[in-house]
């Protein structure tokens, strides 16, 4: 019988069948970070367990740490006492973690696939809902609550309910002007924030097969706002030549038997999903959000929608609803909006591609003056390499702020936020009331939207820009 | 780790009906940095529930009476999206919510639930309105109640709505079982598919070893 890569991984990492579709999984990786690492340690200790597989676990903080350039961990106290909490129970449980200013330290699913810890075909779980990142090396990479991860980390298995599979195919040419971003925040916004609720998602086609490694992790990062713990790419000699020779992955003999193994993965040609949807290529522009769920998304060239074109009376009151958050009228075109903040950072746009295509907007040109714009590297290795290149040249030239990896704002748990009323354009995924402060308005883009944005000081099209 | 056993709650269902309510908006982030898994209830909704000055939102329908601090809450689809928070589920536990009733939730939210004992019940939108409506035209005592054992939301007028939920969950709600217990008790079968796992596949182990 046919199969999907998803029921392959899923099948041979079942340790024993708990009945009505729940199994238990072996889990090949746990990822902790600062937020809940420390204290899911603390409750199984108190609890008389310890780590089940320190080798198997590794730890970074990022999402309560500053990013101010030349940040310490004291530089936002709260978040140093996470800190202090995670650095004293991975050396208490021998997990490795890797520390401010250490290779390897950033945000937790850049850091995962750039060390080669995340593999194609293993499970791997954490505490954060963007573990989905991780698929886009072929990994089966799901996010997990607080109780889940003290029962990963004491036994390194997790009781999952097998969910549906749901592909989608992106097909043709990439139009100009189109990233993996605008091609996942345009299947949310056709499929809705809740279509993918149940689902592993798998992403194919040959616009997929031609992305590098790194769109792919940013294309599966945005599964979860689609509702899907799980998004996937079919591991190929993309993969492999971006995995080859990586901290953490396998080397010599181990490579070899490890590369057998993943060329098998792939889902069989005629496998059945559970739902199957394809997407024109030529039907995607640059995209950019209007409200406050990932599925409230136009093409840039579009308007924020008339409250009369709802489809349903639940749709328009969260219409009204988010119009009025995000201080916008309804048919207003999105072109022009005036931005007050940049922020080109989080696990779905800071790798090293994602700072080269919002540099190359920028062609010696300064933000408009209104604009504070950040630019906040995914990881050490990211922000080494970008300064390598004199990447962090040009943002200062543009007048951005060059800053330390981090979550930041992201997610603003670190201490810094966008202020209230305050219009910011985003690369990370999502536009939640209040995600990136208290009353802070937020649209998401790509990296090259997000630079155009800071120097016009408005939305503008990247394409005529 | 510690979870509250659930067997069933009655009070007036707090007609929260919009869609995609997300844990952001359930607990900010801000008030889970260094906290525990208590004292959350004043934060739960802060940014809807609260006026600039700190006094109560009246347009925010758990402010009003009789939904104050009830142990049921109705809402639209994919409630609890977003974030793997488990503050959210401890925040909205800290108000006094039980069981949230909607016609899909996010999958970690779900999951989250069962690891507490707040109990999540699907049933269609249409049911959900309907109870809604049966709350709100009822007089000040109209109360809906959700039993577990029986698996059925029991709504203000008397009708008897069955809904599902997994065995293996509601066992666990009913008695307040410790999963990482369960789990242990399977020490051999772990030992015996590692053991299995290692010898075919290597390069999984060797390579973080």
């Amino acid at each position: 019988m046919p199969t999907t890569m998803f029921d392959r991984i899923w099948d041979s990492h079942v340790v024993a069948d708990l009945g009505e579709g729940w199994s238990l999984l072996y889990l090949d990786r746990i990822l902790v970070h600062d937020l809940s690492g420390g204290r899911a340690m603390a409750e199984i200790a108190e609890a008389g367990h310890r780590v089940a597989e320190p080798s198997k676990v590794f730890a970074t903080p990022d999402h309560a740490v500053s990013s101010a350039p030349g940040r310490t961990a004291e530089t936002f106290a709260k978040g140093g006492k996470l800190l202090a909490s995670l650095r004293a129970r991975c050396a208490a449980e021998g997990v490795r973690m890797f520390d401010l200013g250490q290779r390897g330290n950033g945000i937790v699913h850049v850091m995962g696939p750039e060390m080669g810890i995340v593999l194609p075909g293993v499970t791997l779980a954490c505490g954060d809902s963007h573990t989905c990142t991780n698929g886009g090396v072929g990994a089966m990479a799901f996010g997990i609550g607080a109780s889940e991860l003290t029962h990963a980390l004491a036994t390194q298995t997790i009781p999952q309910r097998r969910p549906g599979t749901f592909r989608i195919r992106f097909e043709g040419a990439r139009p100009d002007g189109v990233t993996a971003k605008d091609m996942i925040l345009a299947a949310i916004g056709r499929f809705g924030a809740a279509a993918g609720t149940g689902m592993a998602m798998e992403y194919a086609g040959g616009a997929v097969r031609a992305m590098s490694l790194e769109e792919r992790l940013t294309l599966c990062n945005l599964s979860i706002e689609m509702g899907a713990k799980v998004g996937m790419v079919a591991p190929d000699d993309t993969t492999f030549e971006y995995l080859a020779g990586r901290d953490f992955a396998p080397k010599g003999a181990l490579w070899d038997a490890a590369l057998a193994d993943w060329r098998k993965l792939p889902s069989d040609a005629d496998a059945r999903f559970t739902r199957d949807e394809v997407i024109d290529m030529a039907s995607i522009a640059p995209q950019i959000t209007w409200g406050t769920s990932p599925e409230q998304v136009s093409a840039v060239t579009g308007h924020v929608p008339r409250l009369e074109d709802a489809p349903d009376a639940g749709r328009r009151q969260a219409w009204e609803a988010a119009l009025r958050y995000m201080g916008l009228e309804p048919g207003q075109p999105l072109v022009g909006t005036k931005v007050d903040w940049v922020f080109i950072g989080s696990c779905t746009n800071a790798r090293i591609s994602d700072l080269r295509a919002a540099a190359a907007v920028l062609k010696g040109r300064k933000r408009a003056g209104h604009v504070t714009a950040w630019v906040v590297p995914g990881s050490e290795q990211v922000k080494a390499e970008a300064e390598a290149e004199g990447l962090h040249r040009q943002f200062l030239d543009a007048g951005f702020e060059w800053r330390e990896p981090g979550c930041a704002l992201c997610v603003a748990a670190n201490g810094e936020a966008v202020p209230p009323g305050a219009r910011c354009v985003s690369t990370s995924n999502r536009n939640f009331v209040g995600r990136q402060g208290t009353g802070a308005r937020t649209h998401l883009a790509s990296p090259a939207m997000a630079a155009a944005a800071a120097l016009a000081g408005s939305i503008v099209d990247v394409r005529s820009f | 780790m510690a979870m509250q056993a659930f067997t069933s709650v009655t009070g007036p269902a707090t007609p929260l009906m919009m869609a995609n309510v997300d844990t952001d908006v359930i607990i900010p982030i801000q008030r889970l940095v260094g906290t525990g898994r208590e004292g959350l209830g004043p934060h739960a909704f802060e940014r809807l529930r609260y006026l600039p000055d700190g006094s109560d939102n009246p347009d925010f329908v758990a402010n009003r009476e009789p939904y104050r601090g009830s142990p049921i809450m109705l809402a639209a689809e994919n409630f609890g999206c977003g974030s793997s928070r488990e503050g959210a589920v401890w925040a909205l536990m800290g108000m006094g919510v039980r069981c949230v009733i909607a016609p899909s939730f996010g999958d970690i939210f779900f999951a989250n639930c069962f690891q507490n004992g707040l109990l999540p019940v699907r049933l269609p939108i249409e049911e959900i309105r309907r109870i809604a409506e049966e709350t709100e035209a009822g007089p000040g005592n109209a109360r809906t109640t959700v039993d577990l054992a029986r698996q059925v939301v029991i709504t203000p007028t008397g009708r008897e709505i069955p809904f599902g939920v997994d065995t293996r969950k509601k066992d666990a709600m009913l008695n307040g079982l410790d999963d990482i217990a369960m789990t242990l008790k399977r020490a051999d079968a772990i030992a015996a598919w590692k053991a299995q796992d290692r010898a075919t596949r290597a390069w999984a182990w060797e390579s973080v070893a």
